[in-house]
């Protein structure tokens, strides 16, 4: 699904992000990826959402070299892609369905598909019930459980989500990632940037961890890891 | 960490995790290419109504700037305007030439007879009217409603007067004529019409081409203004251009918007111009007509019609969208997910 090959990204302030980065990512595969902030941990998600590109190196995601992708392809390839933030980006202007409908407006489903769908994604994350609600008056827990849904309402193959816990209570990042197991469950490949070892040991799903750019270790940890 | 290995090296899971059914989950979203016409056609409509609804949400600021545009269309429509109802209103005098010969009081009626005569012979002339100071003052009488201050006099001071129609029109020609007639000793004075023909002329010329510089500068002006609003929408709708980027919007659809606001400010900029020409012109009317009357003259004056409201909306909408997509080609390639 995901393929990095010799993948080196310098910025244009001369700072190297990425150091000959190779890994690769099955479909249908749930992974972690961590390190210490500025590990380049946002460099290689970045690199994955087409938001930056390789300044060597390549990268095939789904079949597709992001090194061809010209300008005007990269919105189509996004549509691919569902994207979870740490602050989740939701708009404050609209509703939560609004919010979560998004995608599909953008990609040119009709009124009933949209309707349909959407309901159907913020059925998954349980909030339903709040779909006519301004994002703004959730909970953390449930504007990032919005943010999710508006990543997997297109049903993308795809899903990668940076820091999706970074602001909640362990309660509400367990939920969240039991979330993410149910969409890799039913074959939607995932990709977690985290820097919460407890929750990743806790997940025991393959783990990728970055280092100054280099990747120092990917693997599965041992059940019980004494960081 | 206690399980590192070597780097770049995949360990095999502990227990391989069972295969999963891709039936449900992971399948690219498809959609049909008559739905997505019917989609595109119908985002068209929505960005038409929303950019509508955001108009009248800030009625303050958006007035303010469809006033500014209106403004700035007014003033040319209303030159442009007075231009054409002066061409119609001097459209009586028509561009023929014609020499009026002003003789002195005591030429006699047998003399001027044979000058005349002798003019109708000139190769030069094509035709020559006398018209005796009995004549002109029954005319003057007639046409200029001051005939009780002249019944007041004891003699007629109208001189005698001589219309000479020149065969040519050239200038030179003319002026030639006009020195002949001028070196004749019953003549006090020789007037040469087409002169003045000319000077209006030019006048109406110089007139249009002002109206057309001042709408060309500001046609830009109303560019500036529609471009600088347009900025402050992308501005302010930053985060949400990011957003949809994120998703997977193309750029037009991140245009679109704004596009549609750049068209309503123009058109209701140039429906305002156009209700303020009007107002200007109804404001107008009652003393222009009056003024007419006073020349002994019908003229009307016209007011912006059909055809200037027609004008000013479209070419406004026009300049807006033109100016929105000054704006958008700047501002939202700039606006780039970091």
């Amino acid at each position: 699904m995901i393929q990095f090959d010799n993948v080196n990204k310098r910025y244009e302030s001369g700072q190297d992000a990425l150091g000959r980065v190779s890994l690769e990512i099955d479909r249908a595969e749930m992974v972690f990826l961590t390190g210490h902030s500025g590990a380049g941990k946002s460099t290689l998600l970045k690199l994955l959402t087409a938001i930056e590109r390789p300044t060597r190196g390549s990268i095939i995601v789904g079949g597709q070299n992001l090194n061809r992708l010209r300008n005007s392809q990269i919105p189509y390839y996004r549509r691919n892609l569902g994207i979870v933030f740490q602050n989740h980006q939701l708009l404050f202007d609209r509703s939560v369905f609004d919010n979560v409908a998004l995608p599909l407006s953008v990609s040119g489903c009709s009124r009933r598909e949209v309707g349909r769908r959407a309901r159907a994604a913020l059925d998954k994350v349980g909030l339903l019930h709040k779909e006519k609600q301004n994002p703004i008056v959730l909970s953390g827990g449930e504007q990032q459980r919005v943010g999710i849904a508006r990543a997997v309402v297109n049903k993308p193959a795809l899903l990668v989500a940076d820091e999706p816990t970074g602001n909640l209570d362990p309660k509400l990042s367990e939920e969240i990632m039991g979330l993410f197991r149910q969409f890799n469950a039913v074959g939607t490949t995932v990709l977690i940037a985290s820097h919460d070892l407890e929750l990743i040991a806790r997940m025991r799903q393959r783990v990728l961890t970055l280092q100054q750019g280099q990747l120092i270790y990917d693997g599965y940890p041992s059940r019980e890891p004494a960081y | 960490m206690t399980d590192t290995r070597a780097v770049n090296q995949r360990t095999k899971p502990p227990a391989n995790p069972p295969e999963r059914s891709r039936s449900a989950g992971a399948v690219t979203a498809r959609t049909g290419v008559g739905d997505r016409f019917s989609s595109w056609t119908n985002h068209h409509r929505e960005m038409w109504r929303e950019s509508w609804v955001r108009f009248f949400a800030s009625p303050m600021s958006s007035g303010m700037t469809a006033l500014v545009i209106a403004i700035a269309l007014a003033l040319p429509a209303a030159l442009q305007l007075g231009l054409t109802n002066f061409q119609k209103a001097v459209a009586a005098w028509d561009g023929q030439p014609q020499i009026s010969v002003f003789l002195h009081k005591r030429a006699r009626e047998s003399a001027v007879q044979s000058f005349a005569d002798d003019l109708r012979g000139d190769p030069l002339v094509a035709g020559v009217t006398y018209i005796s100071p009995e004549q002109a003052l029954a005319e003057f009488q007639q046409s200029s409603g001051l005939g009780d201050a002249l019944l007041g006099m004891d003699s007629n001071p109208l001189p005698a007067v001589l219309l000479v129609r020149p065969r040519g029109s050239d200038t030179s020609s003319l002026e030639a004529l006009a020195t002949r007639l001028r070196a004749n000793a019953m003549t006090d004075s020789v007037v040469l019409d087409m002169a003045w023909v000319q000077r209006l002329a030019q006048l109406t010329e110089l007139g249009q081409r002002m109206s057309m510089g001042l709408a060309l500068l500001l046609a830009l002006g109303v560019l500036l203004v529609v471009v600088n609003s347009i900025r402050l929408h992308i501005e302010n709708r930053r985060d949400e251009i990011l957003v949809v980027k994120l998703v997977g919007a193309t750029d037009a659809f991140v245009r679109r918007p704004f596009l549609y606001t750049g068209l309503v400010y123009g058109l209701v900029g140039g429906l305002i111009a156009w209700l303020l020409v009007s107002g200007g012109v109804w404001l107008l009317a009652g003393p222009v007509s009056g003024l007419a009357n006073l020349y002994g003259s019908g003229f009307r004056l016209d007011g912006p019609g059909f055809t200037y409201l027609v004008g000013l909306a479209g070419g406004a909408a026009l300049l807006g969208l033109t100016g929105a997509w000054l704006a958008v080609a700047r501002h939202i390639s700039a606006i780039q997910p970091r």
